[in-house]
């Protein structure tokens, strides 16, 4: 069992806080995402299980025992670092056989640990090499490899695709879900991309300012965002947010921004109203704005007029930059929607999607 | 080397010939070679001269100047060896040339071994007054060495230290160490950290990781150490001369050429063809060593 459990844990550096009464458990091999902007904490959250960084407060757990004192080699865990971190000097070979040389394992232990995690990187060819004799693709591997050598109970990766390429981090992202699902090891793995972190968590946590967010699937975290920050931080492009009043009545609510008017599904608006008549903050993923032409059937639309002010193509996709009211916000729509700046265009919204949020904590009313 | 970068990078641009460019570079960068090519020319015209002397008689020296020479180079009754035989044939000149061999290995080995272990110390370890000791030992880089030749020649008279290769090594070691552990702090300081990060989960301890990480890394800044330290050893004499006194038994190459002078009344123009004698190691070692030489001058300035 390699489950590892945050309990009350907090981090100083002097007099800042960098992470703050963190509670959470990652499951026995899950594949969770931390993620947030920078300076969020989650670095300094993973280098605390490393045990590269001391705990100020509370206690770290791997498995069945407090971690807080154990030194980083006796945790039994392997990290990746960005900066990939290899020893210079050393052959790919040595570079995965280091750790396991001083763990005193036998040398044809080492031998054969060696070449099968360079065959399942498809880094054979390359074990007698020097580092600075690799791309940067191939040193990722290397890293992984000397991770993987030592079968550890948990493996930590410290955005180890940022010095990728676009198109080379697409297929190492594949490439580590396949090999934590054909290790079946608990992975911790750090990242500020939201799209690194939807594609390859089973469970993403979502940091800020040293407080975490939300724990939950990818997909949950997309559709019922626990507060402005994680809904408007996952996804792209990020949710549009409008400063709103509910008026109206119970049986008959409406969200009015100033610049438009929707009418609340009697849904939501049964879960809101003691919110009637105050203020919110309404939430709209660009997506779920569709020009009037283009509107998927059975959906709850309801139309509002905008003006648009840019639009790009994209592609399989349009991004409408439209107006209405003293609102700025962005429409996803259909390719063949097209618009020239200035001119007016009627949308269609999916009131069922949208979200409301708490102005002054910022939390979720409804999502 | 940055000139056939340039003339690459230019090559590529095409439109304007490529040469005519060339050309107006190098014209725009004559004064500036001239001007190094000068100041090189003058930088070694003592050496040159020194050279010119050792090869010339005694008599010659004597009359007139070095650049005499220069009026029939090519005249080849006006050089001799003699001053060469002189001086290699001197007497005790073998045991001096290994005296010298057995204060300057050690004195070499000593300090920077000693240095590393304390730079990666004051590098990488957190233990308190690091900071403290750390600018005490680079403030000692101050203290002129001749303040302290009579305070410890009378302590090494006390412990019997004075006239003995210990008491010579210990002496270098102590002059040696400030700046060697302020050179090697610096350059250990400029490692990556998540390299020994990465050691540590990899299970190493503090003394594996210096001697598996730190020290192999570090190989141009030691070669670049141990070439001052050499050097610096092997021309010294002062510190043999106080130390150990000009007996026979310990007097190493330095001493015991310039008792050449002194026995053998102006003989001087045997020291210049000593002083080539005594260079020939020095010369050898930094040959041998250059390779590390010039990466250890580079070294942390970029990293790579």
């Amino acid at each position: 069992m390699a489950n590892v459990r945050f309990e009350h844990v907090w981090k100083r550096f002097g007099k800042v806080v960098a992470v703050r009464d963190l509670n959470m458990e990652v499951k026995d091999k899950e594949f969770l995402v931390l993620v947030g902007p920078s300076g969020c904490g989650k670095s300094t959250t993973l280098r605390m299980i490393a045990g590269l960084e001391e705990v100020s407060e509370g206690n770290i757990w791997i498995g069945d025992r407090i971690v807080n004192d154990v030194p980083p080699k006796d945790r039994d865990i392997a990290m990746v670092f960005q900066s990939y971190a290899l020893y210079p000097h050393m052959s790919v070979y040595d570079n995965m056989a280091f750790g396991l040389k001083l763990r005193k394992v036998p040398k044809d232990e080492i031998d054969r640990r060696v070449r099968e995690a360079a065959k399942i990187l498809g880094i054979e060819n390359l074990l007698d090499r020097k580092p600075r004799a690799l791309s940067g693709g191939q040193r990722q591997r290397v890293a992984l490899g000397r991770a993987i050598v030592r079968e550890p109970q948990v493996f930590l990766l410290d955005e180890p695709l940022s010095n990728l390429d676009a198109k080379l981090r697409v297929q190492t992202r594949a490439e580590i879900t396949k090999l934590h699902r054909r290790l079946g090891t608990t992975f911790i793995y750090v990242t500020h991309d939201q799209v690194e972190a939807m594609t390859m968590a089973d469970r993403i946590a979502v940091l800020n300012n040293g407080v975490l967010q939300q724990l939950d699937t990818p997909q949950n975290l997309y559709e019922h965002p626990a507060n402005v920050f994680v809904a408007g931080f996952i996804g792209s492009p990020s949710m549009n947010f409008f400063n709103a009043t509910l008026t109206g009545t119970k049986e008959e609510m409406y969200v009015d921004t100033g610049g438009f008017r929707l009418r609340v599904p009697t849904k939501i608006a049964n879960a809101v109203t003691q919110w009637l008549g105050k203020e919110v903050i309404l939430g709209l993923r660009p997506e779920h704005i569709h020009h009037v032409e283009f509107t998927p059937p059975n959906i709850n639309a309801q139309r509002i007029m905008a003006q648009v002010d840019v639009q790009e193509l994209l592609g399989n996709e349009r991004l409408f930059y439209v107006v209405a009211g003293n609102h700025n916000f962005v429409a996803r729509v259909d390719p063949r929607a097209s618009a020239t700046a200035g001119e007016t265009v009627a949308l269609n919204v999916d009131v069922d999607q949208m979200k409301l949020f708490d102005p002054e904590t910022e939390e979720a009313i409804y999502s | 080397m940055s000139n056939v970068v340039r003339a690459v990078r230019t090559s590529g641009t095409g439109g304007m010939s490529t040469w005519a460019r060339a050309a107006r570079r190098r014209a725009g960068q004559l004064p500036l070679h001239a001007v190094i090519i000068t100041i090189s020319l003058l930088w070694m015209t003592p050496t040159v001269g020194l050279l010119v002397s050792s090869f010339r008689p005694r008599d010659a020296v004597r009359s007139t100047g070095w650049w005499t020479v220069f009026v029939n180079p090519f005249d080849f009754t006006q050089y001799t060896l003699e001053n060469y035989a002189a001086v290699l044939t001197a007497q005790g000149m073998g045991r001096a040339f290994l005296n010298s061999l057995i204060i300057a290995v050690p004195s070499t080995l000593i300090p920077i071994a000693l240095a590393a272990l304390a730079a990666y110390a004051f590098a990488w370890m957190e233990f308190p007054g690091r900071q403290t000791l750390f600018a005490i030992v680079v403030g000692l880089l101050v203290v002129p060495l001749q303040m302290t030749l009579i305070p410890i020649l009378r302590l090494y008279n006390q412990l019997g230290l004075s006239g003995t290769f210990l008491g010579i090594w210990l002496a270098h070691t102590g002059y040696g160490l400030p700046f060697a552990v302020y050179l090697l702090r610096n350059f250990f300081g400029a490692l990556p950290r998540e390299l020994f990060e990465s050691a540590f989960l990899d299970g190493a301890s503090w003394f594996t990781a210096f001697t598996r990480l730190a020290l192999p890394l570090s190989v141009p800044a030691l070669a670049s150490l141990a070439i001052f330290q050499f050097l610096w050893v092997w021309n010294d004499l002062l510190v043999a001369l106080i130390y150990l006194g000009g007996t026979e038994q310990v007097a190493p190459l330095t001493v015991r050429l310039s008792t050449l002078v002194n026995s053998l009344g102006q003989n001087w123009e045997l020291l210049t063809a000593a002083a080539f004698v005594s260079m020939a190691l020095p010369l050898a070692l930094f040959f041998s060593l250059q390779r590390y030489f010039v990466r250890g001058i580079l070294a942390g300035s970029v990293k790579g």
